[in-house]
């Protein structure tokens, strides 16, 4: 790229012309380094056998980053673990960017090789992209979506009406982490903290699941933007059937706990990009837990609870102290109580 | 406090309450806490434990909310607020639904993050809802003082903060409901001192604990509370709470604050239970500086907040709870905040063995 | 309107004060509690300290929220 462009985004690079060109390959090309991308044609061919899972995701995290991670690694982490609730290997990843004028062309270079580096890390490439560029405040910064296509490797239905009475219920770690970090490095509240967000891409993980349950996998779903108490609810309902959680089980680092406190936030309903939750068969329970425990981003992996078939359609929480409490779906949108 | 000696403490008041009791909290944290840690499957089956009006986004009435709304509506006006008032029903709308359609309104954590935004955008006018007991009308009256020595003539407070006693007064004179002793808030305390309430006992002789906010410090209380033979008020929270308060922040109060007459819903108007800002302080008044039509303020049909509030219909009696009043679709005020009886009550429905 | 947490004043600045709970620094106002110091333990309300604790009560506050929300042991038994 020659230097009299300067170092930030022109609406002239959206254009199709030689300065597209030019971006995709000083940029993209060079940052996501395959011989499919390489050929820059408009659509990739790919090709596999048995069952295809499918699936999209738009990020527009602010900011752009934060603690522990960037927009590029949770694009990247966030479709492959999409899939790998689906049970499916990542095949290949579409990134389309949508990138406010005035970007600055060293920063797209970062998040690019961020995402390279996730892509890399879950064995996948990016083998196709597009990008636009908008007029100065028609959008934050940058837009990526992520789609993704992975190849299913179980042979049985995953879901919640897979899901049986006396299932455990089995959470890959601590909750809250990327939800504190990206309030923190928002700045409104004003504070600081040590807690990262877990952003990671976990399909090794789903497959040491896979390995070790077998058949035995009922539902798989990663809690993000409602947190943990969002996709026991939504199992619950869908199923019909009823969940115990034992509080004490769950994991949730200092740092959570006391922006929390602060905050009068509920660590249970806050946002996760590095995290899994299981269903499987009670059989299958401990061994699930033993390889999640040595597989990466597993190490706190642990039961949290059990399907039963009272209180149908409810999630009910053991609390501490022996004594219960109704888990619902939370309402609204993250802000902080102070009363 | 381990979950067996919570147990024991649980235990040793299901065998020293008098059967029958009622007590009362009157602390939204209380009710919160007391959901949280589902408190109540640790209470002896005789005994009630009412919620009282101590969720001050609950208490406030229709109309101040009808005026916090008519603000968004002004071009120039940026709302502050704590994050509990953005989907508090008013008559027509929230504040939610009005950020939605344009309204500038941001959630702060702190008075003070007001007054900072106020600095940082002369060209807007901060208003701040100064919301909240006596734990938070200091901070308020702090945030207007720092306004002042700053300079800062964009900030200004619509203030619809109360303060307690003289609600509990109101309660008692209403006679609705035997109450056998209060718990009391703990920090609320903090700020007035325990001494505050010795008038339930002395005019009412209603006993009364204040009371912290782990399960532990609420079984304390609830036990020293069946514990009394005559009507007391008593500190459980003595680790923060001294019969004389704050006294730095009370002066505060006084210099910034004079009593008013205010709305509670549920309790109507109640004098001097409100804290108005004196006249010196007019340029930071936003009731004085703004002037909104609000039009006619009406509660929802059907909503029983006020009731429950005052401890007399508990949120199941009402026809709406659960039914076309939940959280994800509340009627009132009751459900919709995190501390109302009827939210707290919502999480319990159906987990009967 | 009690959320309040009790946290240790690192360092003053004129009316403000960097204050810490465990994984956590913040500023707060000291405008209610002038005489706090570096080193004291105090209950923060909405960015403002409230009051200054004794180190063993604020010690026994966090040790009870700590109770209730440590992370936990690893429990060698699955559910029943």
């Amino acid at each position: 790229m020659t230097d009299d462009h300067g170092d930030r985004i022109l609406l002239g690079h959206g254009s199709g012309g030689r300065l597209y060109r030019d971006l995709v390959n000083d940029v993209f090309v060079a940052a996501f380094r395959n011989p499919v991308l390489a050929r820059l044609d408009d659509a990739a061919v790919l090709s596999s056998s048995g069952r295809i899972a499918f699936t999209t995701d738009s990020h527009v995290v602010r900011p752009l980053r934060f603690p522990g991670g960037d927009i590029g690694r949770l694009a990247v982490a966030g479709t492959v673990n999409d899939l790998a609730t689906a049970a499916a290997r990542p095949l290949a990843l579409a990134a389309a960017f949508v990138i406010e004028e005035g970007f600055l062309l060293g920063e797209l270079r970062l998040l690019c090789q961020s995402m390279a580096a996730t892509a890399a890390e879950a064995g996948v490439l990016i083998v196709t992209g597009d990008t636009k560029v908008v007029e100065r405040g028609a959008c934050d910064g940058l837009f990526i979506t992520v789609t993704g296509v992975g190849e299913v490797v179980v042979r049985h239905e995953l879901g919640a009406a897979a899901v049986r009475e006396g299932d455990a219920v089995i959470l890959s770690g601590g909750v809250g982490d990327h939800a504190v970090a990206v309030l923190a490095a928002r700045g409104e509240f004003h504070f600081r903290t040590p807690v990262e967000s877990d952003c990671a891409p976990l399909w090794d993980l789903v497959e040491a699941a896979v390995d070790a349950a077998g058949a035995g996998v009922r539902f798989l779903r990663d809690p993000t933007r409602g947190g943990l108490t969002t996709v026991l609810a939504e199992v619950a309902e869908e199923s019909g059937l009823g969940i115990e959680i034992d509080e004490e089980a769950i994991p949730v680092t200092p740092g959570v706990r006391s922006v929390c406190e602060l905050l009068g936030l509920d660590p249970l309903t806050l946002a996760n990009e590095g995290k899994m939750v299981l269903v499987t068969a009670a059989e299958t329970a401990d061994a699930v837990v033993a390889a999640w425990r040595a597989a990466p981003y597993g190490a706190q992996a642990t039961r949290i609870g059990t399907v039963t078939s009272a209180h149908g359609g409810r999630v009910a929480l053991r609390t501490r102290l022996g004594t219960r409490r109704v888990l619902d779906m939370p309402v609204g949108e993250l802000l902080p109580r102070i009363c | 406090m381990r979950a067996e000696a919570l147990l024991r403490l649980a235990a040793d008041l299901a065998a020293e309450v008098g059967a029958g009791s009622t007590f009362m909290e009157v602390c939204g944290t209380h009710t919160m806490a007391i959901a949280r840690y589902g408190l109540r499957d640790l209470l002896p089956p005789d005994v009630r434990l009412v919620s009282g009006p101590g969720c001050p986004v609950c208490v406030t009435a229709m109309h101040d909310l009808d005026a916090v709304i008519a603000l968004c509506g002004l071009p120039e006006v940026t709302v502050a607020t704590f994050g509990d008032l953005i989907r508090v029903p008013a008559s027509c709308t929230s504040l939610a639904a009005a950020r939605a359609a344009g309204a500038d309104v941001r959630v702060v954590y702190s008075a003070r993050d007001a007054v900072e935004l106020a600095a940082a955008q002369p060209s807007r006018e901060v208003v701040f809802v100064g919301i909240g007991f006596e734990t938070t009308a200091p901070t308020t009256a702090a945030s207007i003082l720092e306004a002042r020595r700053r300079g800062v003539r964009n900030f200004s407070v619509l203030a619809v903060h109360k303060t307690m006693p003289p609600a509990l007064r109101a309660l008692l004179d209403l006679g609705e409901t035997p109450i056998a002793g209060f718990l009391l808030p703990g920090h609320v305390s903090v700020i007035t001192g325990s001494a505050c309430f010795d008038f339930l006992a002395a005019d009412y002789g209603v006993a009364g604990v204040v009371a912290g906010f782990e399960p532990g410090d609420i079984l304390e209380a609830l036990l020293m509370l069946a514990r009394q033979t005559t009507p007391a008020v008593e500190n459980q929270y003595t680790r923060a709470v001294q019969p004389w308060g704050n006294t730095v922040a009370r002066d505060l109060m006084q210099r910034v604050y004079e009593p008013r007459d205010a709305d509670w819903r549920g309790l109507g108007v109640i004098p001097g239970s409100g804290l108005g800002l004196r006249a010196e302080f007019a340029d930071h008044d936003a009731a004085l500086r703004f002037l909104v039509d609000t039009g006619e303020s009406f509660e929802p049909v059907g909503c029983r907040c006020g009731e429950v509030l005052r401890g007399v219909t508990d949120p199941t009696d009402c026809a709406l709870f659960g039914r076309r009043c939940t959280p994800q679709e509340p009627v009132g005020a009751c459900m919709v905040s995190s501390e109302g009886a009827c939210a707290a009550r919502y999480r319990f429905r159906g987990l009967d063995d | 309107m009690c959320l309040a947490l009790p946290m240790r004043v690192l360092s003053i600045d004129g009316q403000m004060a960097t204050i810490a709970a465990e994984g956590l620094e913040q500023r707060a106002s000291l405008a209610l509690v002038p005489d706090a110091g570096v080193g004291d333990w105090v209950l923060v309300h909405a960015g403002y300290a409230i009051n200054v604790l004794a180190e063993h009560e604020a010690r026994e506050t966090l040790a009870l929220l700590a109770e209730l929300g440590d992370l936990s042991d690893r429990p060698d038994d699955d559910e029943g």
